[in-house]
């Protein structure tokens, strides 16, 4: 019962995480209908960016002699996600207006190949270890009491990431920036009409999910250190979206629980039967049963096709 | 132009039908039925169940009660394709075409039910299924020719001009050679030529192949011209059925609709 | 002012519906297939078979059969990685437990086991659209990765867990195998792909191709007018299987000779493929070829030019073909969404009408 709830709880924990890739998903997806297949590719930026900054062998100390305190590490970073969103806008996003999903969507898998050729060239591509003081080990209080085995740093994920859905729920629910977001994602040119910059907006959106991004590079970074499969997290957070359902803000941290936990337990109890390593495609096989019975996701609408 | 028409026998009967989605009824209890070679007009305020209607006669919604009889056949529940071999063809009110084929393409989907050459044959090409198509090509060129739009055969229909799109519709519709034809306003923002135009061709239609027709429109002068009987809606509800003049005169009619909008029609 | 139609009159619909209806598209493409089977051959040596041609060949086979689905069909799939793998282990079982079938027949098996398969995963596409059938789809490639690459029973339990192509004949010619020339094997590949690709023009040009199309414009109206959307969907991801499966065996048996299904049929293929589609251009069979032709040649040629003409070193020069691949594939959407085979078609025009600009 107890290794049961362990598994329960470190599935829970890697949720978090699928849900924190995943929010970046549904934040663009709202927002400019765009499916972003760098968002994994972002975390990763993000990741590699910010040890850049604050790490004793980082481009900065190089250059400088001295490298960043975190806190001004993580706005610095910030800062080079902003200037990426903007250069997307720029670059990209605003000559492909109007086109079709496919496209754009693989226009995004072009973006996630050319950030990860500027990472690795920048930065290099070894496994960094990112260390900015968060508590790291086993929970003491839960061990000796309770006598379960639960890492500190995953119950700082999953705090943070409660916190970070909260503060965008009301970004976009109290803000006129967040009223003028879910109007773009509501109708583009009726958006246009009212005079909202959908460029302003995109800008926005995309810098919040860079946001997003960096809080799960740094979430991924202190568990197992920023390298290369992190890019690969955006797969993991394809069956996430699907369960949530693509626009839903809940939706995509729920379902990121549910994927998490289902993976784990599917792999301990299950796995071993059929040669182990069912990790890999549980999750998108839970997604397609979940779909074939409601196809709009946990938290989507029903859609009435009218002709 | 010969107007002796043999008006036969019912071919749709539509009885009782209710439908809703959640807890709004968009129709309830309707019954009416339209006989063969007849041009049968359902008119209406906008939201009046009009589309729905039509969707439900061929299959597109599934209504929660009442039946419906086509060509002595009475169903219920049918899937649209079914309902489509069968003999029912439809306009729609927002254009539905192909918008990556081209004209000639699209009227030639409309014969894609009478085809049955295999997936071998076809990819062979050189022998049957190349008779085939060639055949089926020759009834579409037919079909082109009485609409008009020999001119914009290999046009793709995405960059042809509405009231165009709307023939290249009513072509694919007739490619088919239905028994029952359903038009949702077909003349909904034409011009007056265009208007002309379409109603030559329903009425075209109706005379050299017999076709059976049921339409919507909001052009209260087209219907009262080019109908036989008419049938009003309204908030789901059927409020009257006759003929043109009868339905002119009832008072519920004029209360509820043309003694609204008869000022902007005229 | 060379490339005109003007004085070619058809007077059949047959002639009208033609692959190639101006004489000098016909002659085009004579001369092109003359060089292609007479000429090449004669030329080829082992670097220019496998890093280039065949190379081409086994992906455009693959892009063909992700076009029918996607392209012609509207069904995003993000699983022909899988599917290749499929067709590459049929091909091998098939071969290693009947030797002595006739390798061709081998093909055409390997794909009919994919089309059954494709057909299989195909299935959600009755109740799920868009990029969520694309997911579901990612579905199939993961789990039949992992199946051939947990089930012994499909690489013969070989200890490493790799498959290996044993040497087979077609009309007394070596094609599998590392003592097959690559004369041979060029011109066995580029038959079957000539052969598909006629087959796939024809099929998307008639009845079956045009219910597609029609699917992928509108289903609804589709339906309406007809169209069983389980038919005319099972069809593309049988089709579309068959030719990926055939591409697969290809893939695994006279190009690469050896595989492992981790590396060789991952995710990367699936994104490789679909974007020879997307680049080649939606619902073009040239497409398909100018697709592979770009998606293999560019990078064969930034390596090239950065390792030997700039003395690159290759690690360094990996991440920065990564990089410009990334953003030349940007760049060709920004500039032609419709893909290389728009980009033909409106040079066809300009070369008609030259040299007046309009």
């Amino acid at each position: 019962m107890l290794f049961f709830l362990e598994t329960v709880i470190s599935g829970l924990m890697a949720g978090v995480m699928y849900s924190l890739v995943a929010l970046g998903f549904v934040l663009i997806f709202k927002a400019s209908g765009i499916f972003n297949f760098a968002q994994g590719v972002f975390a990763l930026f993000a990741g590699l960016a910010l040890y850049d900054f604050i790490a004793e062998d980082g481009w900065f100390y190089d250059l400088f002699g001295f490298a960043l305190p975190v806190w001004l590490g993580i706005i610095a970073t910030m800062g080079v996600m902003v200037i990426v969103a903007w250069l997307v806008e720029r670059l990209v996003l605003r000559h492909l207006v109007n086109q079709e999903p496919i496209i754009l969507f693989m226009s995004t898998i072009g973006l996630a190949y050319f950030l990860e050729g500027v990472g690795d060239i920048l930065f290099g591509s070894d496994v960094k270890p990112l260390d900015i003081g968060l508590p790291q080990g086993a929970s003491d209080y839960l061990l000796d009491n309770y006598n379960l085995y639960v890492e500190k740093l995953e119950v700082v994920a999953a705090v943070v990431a409660a916190v970070l859905v909260i503060v965008l729920a009301i970004f976009f629910q109290k803000t006129r920036i967040g009223r003028a977001l879910r109007a773009v994602a509501d109708d583009h040119q009726a958006a246009l009409s009212v005079g909202i910059s959908l460029r302003t907006i995109w800008v926005i959106v995309w810098s919040v999910s860079g946001f997003v991004a960096l809080v799960a590079g740094i979430m991924w970074g202190s568990k197992s250190g920023i390298q290369f499969s992190l890019s690969l997290i955006a797969l993991k957070a394809l069956p996430v979206l699907i369960l949530g359902g693509f626009t839903s803000v809940p939706g995509a941290i729920i379902g990121g629980l549910i994927i998490g936990v289902g993976e784990k337990v599917a792999e301990v109890y299950a796995g071993p039967f059929v040669g182990g390593a069912i990790e890999n495609w549980f999750a998108y096989m839970l997604a397609l049963v979940f779909l074939l019975i409601r196809p709009q996701g946990l938290f989507g609408e029903k859609i009435i096709e009218r002709v | 132009m010969t107007y002796e028409r043999t008006i036969g026998d019912t071919i749709l009967a539509v009885d009782q039908i209710s439908l809703s989605f959640g807890g709004v009824k968009a129709l309830s209890d309707i019954s009416f039925s339209v006989r063969e070679h007849e041009v049968f007009a359902i008119i209406g305020p906008n939201g009046a169940g009009k589309s729905s209607m039509l969707n439900c006669i061929n299959g597109f919604y599934h209504p929660q009660e009442g039946t419906i009889t086509f060509k002595g056949k009475t169903r219920r529940q049918v899937r649209p394709s079914e309902a489509a071999r069968d003999g029912i063809a439809r306009t729609f009110q927002n254009i539905a075409l192909f918008s990556g084929m081209s004209t000639l393409d699209n009227i030639m989907t409309g014969r894609n039910t009478k085809m049955n050459k295999g997936l071998f044959w076809q990819a062979i090409r050189v022998g049957p299924a190349e008779k085939e198509e060639m055949a089926h090509r020759a009834v579409v060129e037919k079909v082109i020719d009485f609409l008009e739009i020999e001119a914009i055969r290999k046009t793709a229909v995405g960059t042809l001009p509405y009231g165009l799109q709307k023939r290249v519709e009513l072509g694919r519709a007739l490619a088919a050679e239905p028994d029952l034809l359903l038009l949702d306003e077909p003349m909904a923002g034409m011009n007056l030529e265009e208007k002309q135009d379409m109603c030559r061709f329903i009425l075209d239609v109706n005379d050299e192949f017999g076709t059976t027709i049921v339409l919507i429109e909001h052009d209260m002068g087209v219907v009262m011209d080019i109908s036989d009987r008419v049938v009003v809606l309204d908030y789901g509800k059927k409020l009257a059925e006759g003929t043109p003049d009868e339905v002119r005169t009832n008072q519920d009619v004029i209360d509820a609709y043309l003694g609204v909008s008869h000022g902007e029609d005229e | 002012m060379f490339y005109r139609e003007a004085g070619q009159f058809k007077t059949s619909y047959k002639a009208d519906q033609a692959i190639f209806t101006i004489t000098q598209d016909k002659f085009f493409v004579g001369a092109f297939l003359i060089i292609a089977f007479g000429v090449v051959p004669f030329f080829i040596d082992d670097y220019w078979a496998n890093a280039i041609l065949i190379h081409v060949l086994v992906y455009a086979l693959a892009g063909l059969g992700l076009n029918i689905l996607t392209g012609y069909c509207g069904q995003v799939s993000l699983g022909t990685g899988g599917f290749m793998a499929v067709g590459a282990y049929a091909s091998y079982k098939l071969t290693t437990s009947f030797p002595e079938l006739n390798f061709i027949i081998v093909l055409l098996l390997s794909g009919g086991v994919t089309a059954c398969v494709g057909m299989f995963f195909g299935l959600p596409s009755l109740r799920i659209k868009g990029f969520y059938l694309a997911v579901a789809t990612l579905a199939a490639q993961f789990f039949l990765v992992w199946l051939f690459n947990k089930v012994g029973w499909f690489f013969n339990y070989s200890p490493t867990g790799m498959i290996v192509s044993p040497p087979r004949e077609v009309f007394g010619f070596l094609i599998t195998g590392p003592e097959a020339s690559p004369a041979v094997r060029y011109l066995f590949c580029l038959s079957v792909v000539t052969v598909f690709a006629l087959a796939a023009k024809n099929i998307v040009r008639g009845r079956i191709g045009r219910s597609w199309m029609a699917i992928r414009d509108m289903d609804i109206a589709a339906e309406l007018i007809g169209i069983r959307p389980l038919e005319a969907k099972l069809s593309a991801f049988a089709v579309s299987s068959f030719y990926v499966g055939v591409a697969g065996a290809l893939y695994f048996n006279v190009w690469l000779g050896t595989a492992e299904p981790t590396e060789a049929f991952d995710i990367f293929q699936s994104f490789f493929v679909l974007f020879i589609v997307i680049i080649g251009g939606l619902g073009s069979i040239l497409g398909s070829f100018l697709g592979a032709a770009f998606m293999v040649l560019v990078p064969i040629t930034l390596k090239t030019i950065m390792v030997d003409g700039m003395g690159f070193a290759v690690g360094a020069a990996k991440h920065v073909e990564v990089m410009l691949l990334g953003s030349l594939i940007i760049f060709f959407l920004i500039v032609e969404p419709h893909g290389l085979a728009r980009l033909w078609q409106i040079l066809k025009e300009k070369l008609r009408r030259w040299p007046f600009p309009y």
